[in-house]
């Protein structure tokens, strides 16, 4: 039995999209230039994650198996371009800043990955659950993404986020006169920084493992 | 598995994948029509939103968006004959010409094409120039935005207000770089270059149609040759 916290868990740290199963890597690459750019993105993804697992577990009894994928592909598109529709019209705000990500939705793979691993297989609550903590999961490797390379390439964070709360503003954290590093917004730059994001995150899973490994042994020794 | 079996299923299949299709089409088509009157408005108050950044709304009475001309693609605003015509928009106050407003295409930007409005007066000055789309290299040549300059106080956008040949002759209308009056930032000259060269343009072809822009009826079209 999975539960909630374990589903949670899965999609932020074990299984994190971005930096454990590389999956939808061409949005996060081209879109973390920026933090707020980069959030934007995974906050709109956290959505339509959501509401697709949720709306694929329900009809999941109805889905010959062979002919899975289309309906999956179709559920998707039809979900994203309602949710485009309904924002522009009723959250038009928000939509000048999100909505330009909102059909990048479509062809992130991540989406159809988790239906089709996950909620094809469960009960819809679980497997909308399932998709928001993935969506989150994605919201946290690109702020940090996006952060650092804004921080290396520009000096300033947030820049843009007066779009998302009104009266805000970016900030600068080197002085003015910093020249910019610019190949950490360039594409390249979101490449190394990924790497070396992955690299960390692999760290310290396995400085975990290890210290788990020696408490283990310890109390292993402790008691005879 | 028998033949007629193997048939079944496939029959099945389509049966269910046309029944999914024919729901979440509808379902879409429900949306579309559900949102698309609040779609168009705020399409149009975000056209104006933008006309306002070019030209005060205070300047101006009568209903901007509906007096408009369509003009044939022509080099002056940087298109292509693929490119579609473009509207210039004419803003008056109590009957008498006061603006026009329009867009321009810079197509030499360092990451291709540069897309500007512009507003004209009827004193054939510039009144204010905004980039609407642009590719060029973010944190260096983004500055032609005065969203994305870093020099608040005063954008290098705003050299052009309320600038026209009698102040730079056309002659002048270049970067200082290409022994022009505008400023430009080193190190990134190509994108303010494209942008003069486009406001040039624009300007010379706001004063050569000076005549026909404003007299033609609303919604007519400008052709290459003439009206």
């Amino acid at each position: 039995m999975t539960t909630y916290a374990e589903l949670a868990r899965n999609g932020i740290w074990k299984q994190n999209t971005s930096l454990v199963q590389l999956l939808g890597l061409c949005p996060l690459l081209a879109v973390s230039a920026t933090f707020v750019d980069g959030v934007s993105l995974a906050i709109a993804t956290i959505f339509v994650m959501a509401m697709a697992s949720g709306v694929v577990a329900s009809v999941r009894n109805f889905i010959p198996h062979e002919i899975r994928i289309p309906v999956f592909i179709l559920i998707i598109a039809a979900l994203v371009t309602m949710v485009d529709l309904a924002m522009n019209a009723w959250l038009h705000e928000l939509y000048l800043v999100l909505g330009i990500f909102i059909p990048l939705i479509v062809v992130n793979c991540i989406v159809l990955a988790r239906i089709e691993a996950f909620a094809a297989r469960n009960t819809p609550l679980v497997a909308a659950w399932d998709g928001a903590m993935m969506g989150v999961g994605m919201v946290v490797a690109i702020a940090v993404l996006g952060g650092l390379r804004e921080f290396i390439g520009t000096g300033m964070i947030f820049s843009g986020i007066e779009m998302l709360i009104p009266g805000t503003h970016a900030l600068q954290l080197l002085p003015e006169a910093y020249p910019g590093f610019l190949i950490a917004i360039l594409p390249p730059g979101a490449f190394i920084v990924l790497g070396f994001l992955i690299a960390g995150r692999n760290w310290l899973d396995a400085r975990a493992t290890e210290r788990a490994r020696h408490l283990a042994l310890g109390a292993g020794t402790a008691q005879p | 598995m028998s033949e007629t079996t193997a048939s079944r299923i496939s029959l099945r299949a389509a049966a269910i994948l046309t029944a999914f299709s024919l729901l979440f089409t509808a379902l879409m088509a429900t949306t579309y029509r559900a949102t698309k009157p609040a779609i168009d408005a705020s399409a149009e108050a975000e056209k104006l939103k933008l006309a306002g950044e070019v030209l005060p709304a205070g300047l101006y009475d009568n209903a901007l968006l509906a007096d408009y001309l369509e003009v044939m693609p022509r080099a002056e605003l940087g298109l292509a004959a693929q490119d579609g015509p473009v509207r210039v928009m004419r803003a008056r106050k109590a009957g008498a010409p006061v603006a026009l407003v329009f867009e321009a295409v810079a197509p030499d930007g360092y990451g291709g094409k540069i897309r500007l409005i512009l507003a004209v007066g009827a004193d054939d000055r510039v009144i204010g120039v905004r980039v609407v789309g642009h590719k060029e290299t973010p944190g260096l040549g983004d500055y032609i935005d005065p969203k994305k300059d870093r020099n608040k106080a005063a954008p290098w956008i705003r050299q052009f207000d309320a600038t026209g040949f009698g102040r730079v002759a056309a002659a002048d209308w270049k970067v200082k770089k290409d022994g022009g009056r505008f400023d430009a930032r080193t190190g990134a000259t190509i994108s303010a270059r494209a942008v003069t060269n486009a406001v040039r343009r624009a300007l010379q072809f706001a004063i050569d149609q000076h005549e026909a822009l404003y007299a033609l009826p609303a919604r007519s079209v400008l052709t290459k040759e003439g009206p």
